[in-house]
């Protein structure tokens, strides 16, 4: 009946969000995310397998903190302009996570946080080379998404 | 008196993102390179999907939502699809 | 042309004033630096500021203005943040990666090669 239910649901209540809540609107929502949930069946993508999925409000709170600190960063760094030397750079960080999603979504926060671009991962030698604006430690940075990243996705989806 | 600070605060908004929005303009025409291009793009239809968010909240009408995430829908759309043609269509002939 | 429909206490109106200008002037530093910013790797951070903390702010704004202004919860709002903090780092990655793809074809001597396939 469902082959995707978070996804259904999570369907369902975006319907609802747009539209206002009453009877006819809540079937509809249903139907829809039923039918969509065929749909992607039939694409068949990979399941994501969430073993602790408690842990994923702790990601979100990490995240949230970061953006928050390196928008304020970023923002300092720009507004300081040519004043200020370069110091942005490439780094290649070595990385343990394989499961695709883990990965997807590890590049999303890192791109998603000012300061850091995720450009390029090689699933040849397990390396993914990351763009950072303000670069003084490169090991630093290393240990940083190690520690605070890494370890978590990993826990998250084993 | 709250109403004189949304106006305040709505106008100013709306001033700092149409400044934005000319400046993102402006690297369409500097360049110097097509991803640079590509990525202003990006940035000219962030600012003005809120600059109708802003619009929604000076009007205190909620129809400019539905714009604006039709205005992201597309924009990701679009740039989604240029840098892809960078990929493929240019370099490798 | 803005008309004041909603009626709001000072509170709210004070902390949706902040929100809305934060989020506008991040959005504009950010479009500051993509244009000050010498080279394109490094200008690929600016426009993020106005995804993240600019969509962050503004729609935090709306959220509490429509909230309080109606009086019931409306989170709208939500989704066109969600989707922006989805989508974008997608195009980010997708156009660092065909600008690397450009860059190592030139030889640029300035971008990291291609690591040998063992």
């Amino acid at each position: 009946m469902l082959p995707y239910p978070i996804l259904s649901i999570c369907l369902a209540l975006m319907w609802m969000l747009l539209n206002s809540f009453s009877l006819g609107h809540l079937l509809l929502g249903a139907t829809v995310a039923i039918f969509s949930g065929w749909a992607l069946a039939s694409l068949r993508p990979d399941k994501p397998k969430l073993k602790k999925w408690y842990l994923l409000p702790k990601l979100f709170g990490l995240v949230f903190v970061d953006v928050i600190r390196s928008n304020i960063a970023v923002s300092w760094v720009l507004l300081q302009g040519k004043r200020r030397k370069d110091t942005s750079g490439f780094v290649l960080v070595p990385l343990k996570i394989e499961d695709p999603t883990a990965l997807a979504v590890m590049a999303v926060i890192l791109t998603a946080t000012p300061g850091s671009a995720w450009l390029e991962y090689d699933s040849g030698d397990k390396t993914v080379l990351i763009h950072v604006l303000d670069l003084i430690d490169k090991e630093a940075w290393i240990a940083n998404i190690k520690q605070r990243y890494e370890a978590l996705l990993m826990e998250i989806f084993a | 008196m709250s109403a004189i600070i949304l106006f305040t605060a709505v106008s100013i908004a709306q001033l700092l993102l149409a400044v934005a929005m000319l400046i993102a303009s402006m690297r369409i025409f500097v360049g110097p390179r097509a991803q640079d291009r590509i990525i202003s793009l990006d940035t000219l239809y962030i600012s003005a999907m809120l600059l109708l968010v802003t619009f929604s909240i000076g009007t205190g009408r909620t129809v400019y939502f539905e714009a604006a995430l039709v205005i992201g829908l597309l924009g990701f759309v679009a740039t989604l699809a240029l840098a892809k043609f960078l990929m493929r269509g240019e370099v490798i002939e | 042309m803005t008309e004041q429909v909603l009626d709001l206490p000072l509170w709210a109106a004070i902390a949706v004033a902040i929100f809305l200008v934060l989020g506008a002037l991040l959005t504009l530093i950010g479009t500051i630096g993509f244009l000050r910013l010498p080279t394109f790797y490094e200008r690929l951070h600016a426009p993020t500021l106005g995804t993240s903390g600019g969509v962050g702010a503004i729609l935090l704004a709306s959220i509490i203005y429509f909230s309080v202004g109606t009086g019931r919860l409306v989170v709208h709002e939500i989704l066109i943040g969600l989707f922006v903090s989805i989508t974008t780092p997608v195009t980010f990655m997708l156009l660092a990666r065909a600008a690397l793809h450009r860059d190592r074809a030139e030889k640029d001597p300035d971008v990291p090669a291609k690591a040998p396939a063992k």
